[in-house]
């Protein structure tokens, strides 16, 4: 496939998810005027952090007062499981340039790593190559390119909306609980087993207890406590049968 | 001002680096088997431990009897029947529009 079709294709498996990110990004937007940041800080945390969920964070931490190091240290946390991605991708793309490797690498987001990686997994049927590892890049980098920029465009735009609309809307409409909504329609599906379960309820229970704990430190412990327990049970449980 | 700044530069730093990590080592080292199960459970962790404080804390107080608690069982529901993030946000909205006019709040 040519490279012009590979990229265009990244884009147009990418535009489904687009409109599940679209909502997400006004929201940010909203919170973000709302937590006191300027609309110029707001915009630029979507370009140069460009990860939701961890700045959803840095803005509830931001607007409560949180100490910068909090938010860098929540912002770390919250953004680890990109190492995964990370080393999931590495072995495809091992042979590009290093301008190649840099730009995919802040491309590599959520959504965009979730269509990319479908691409690389899938047999090449025009040009098998019984001798290779099933690694090797034959232009897919192309597609993974449009998938993250098409990613990238709808969130820099998306952000911007949500910027427009924080200005307008006041704040008796209890906009900010939107946080509190998004977070549960995305963690309610990830309670798949026991083990997710436990994490969830542990972490959510310290982060009540830990509340008054200074410089916001209640959610790194209760996340960390969280992810032990995750662990911990998960061990234990598959022991028991 | 500078501080926002500071702070935004460093966490997008970080966040690139963790990016670009394992594509920088060539694909030579893989993360080891307890790094991916432990970071499995950051999402439901890190997501639930914002979550409870935002429903159950109001100014400061543990306050159980809240109409942002009983919104986000709603919203809880939805999101298990549905799976639907947008529905999920939109009917616990709405959920908390109407008790806060219903306690006339």
């Amino acid at each position: 496939m040519s490279k012009r079709r590979e990229f265009l294709s990244g884009i147009r498996d990418e535009l489904p998810i687009l409109l599940g990110v679209t909502p997400f990004g006004m929201i940010y937007g909203v919170l973000a005027l709302g937590a006191g940041l300027t609309p110029l800080v707001a915009q630029a945390m979507s370009a140069i952090v460009f990860a939701g969920s961890s700045q959803f964070l840095a803005v509830k931490l931001i607007g409560t007062g949180a100490p910068p190091v909090v938010v860098v240290i929540t912002a770390f946390i919250v953004n680890l499981r990109h190492a995964l991605y990370s080393a999931s991708v590495a072995p495809h793309i091992k042979r590009l340039s290093p301008l190649w490797k840099g730009l995919l690498a802040y491309l590599l987001t959520d959504e965009a790593y979730a269509v990319a990686i479908t691409r690389y997994n899938v047999p090449y049927p025009l040009s098998p190559n019984p001798s290779g590892d099933g690694m090797e890049d034959r232009g897919q980098h192309w597609y993974f390119l449009g998938a993250g920029l098409a990613l990238w465009t709808c969130w820099q735009a998306s952000t911007a909306v949500g910027i427009f609309l924080g200005t307008q809307v006041p704040a008796s409409w209890s906009l900010d609980f939107t946080l509190a909504l998004t977070f549960i329609a995305l963690v309610v599906p990830a309670l798949k087993d026991r083990p997710a379960a436990a994490a969830a309820l542990s972490a959510g229970v310290v982060a009540i207890l830990a509340y008054g704990l200074p410089y916001k430190l209640g959610l790194i412990a209760a996340a960390l406590v969280g992810i032990v327990v995750g662990m911990w049970s998960e061990t234990k449980w598959k022991r028991s049968g | 001002m500078e501080t926002i700044w500071i702070t935004l530069a460093v966490a997008g730093l970080l966040t690139y680096l963790i990016r670009l990590s394992f594509i920088a080592l060539l694909g030579k080292w893989t993360p080891p088997e307890w790094v991916s199960r432990a970071l499995r459970f950051v999402p439901p962790a890190v997501l639930t431990a914002i979550i409870f404080p935002e429903v159950l804390i109001r100014d400061g107080q543990l306050a159980p009897a809240n109409p942002r608690l009983l919104a986000g069982v709603v919203a809880a529901l939805v999101a298990w029947r549905t799976k639907n993030v947008v529905l999920t946000i939109v009917v616990g909205m709405a959920a908390l529009i109407t008790i806060q006019i219903l306690l006339g709040s």
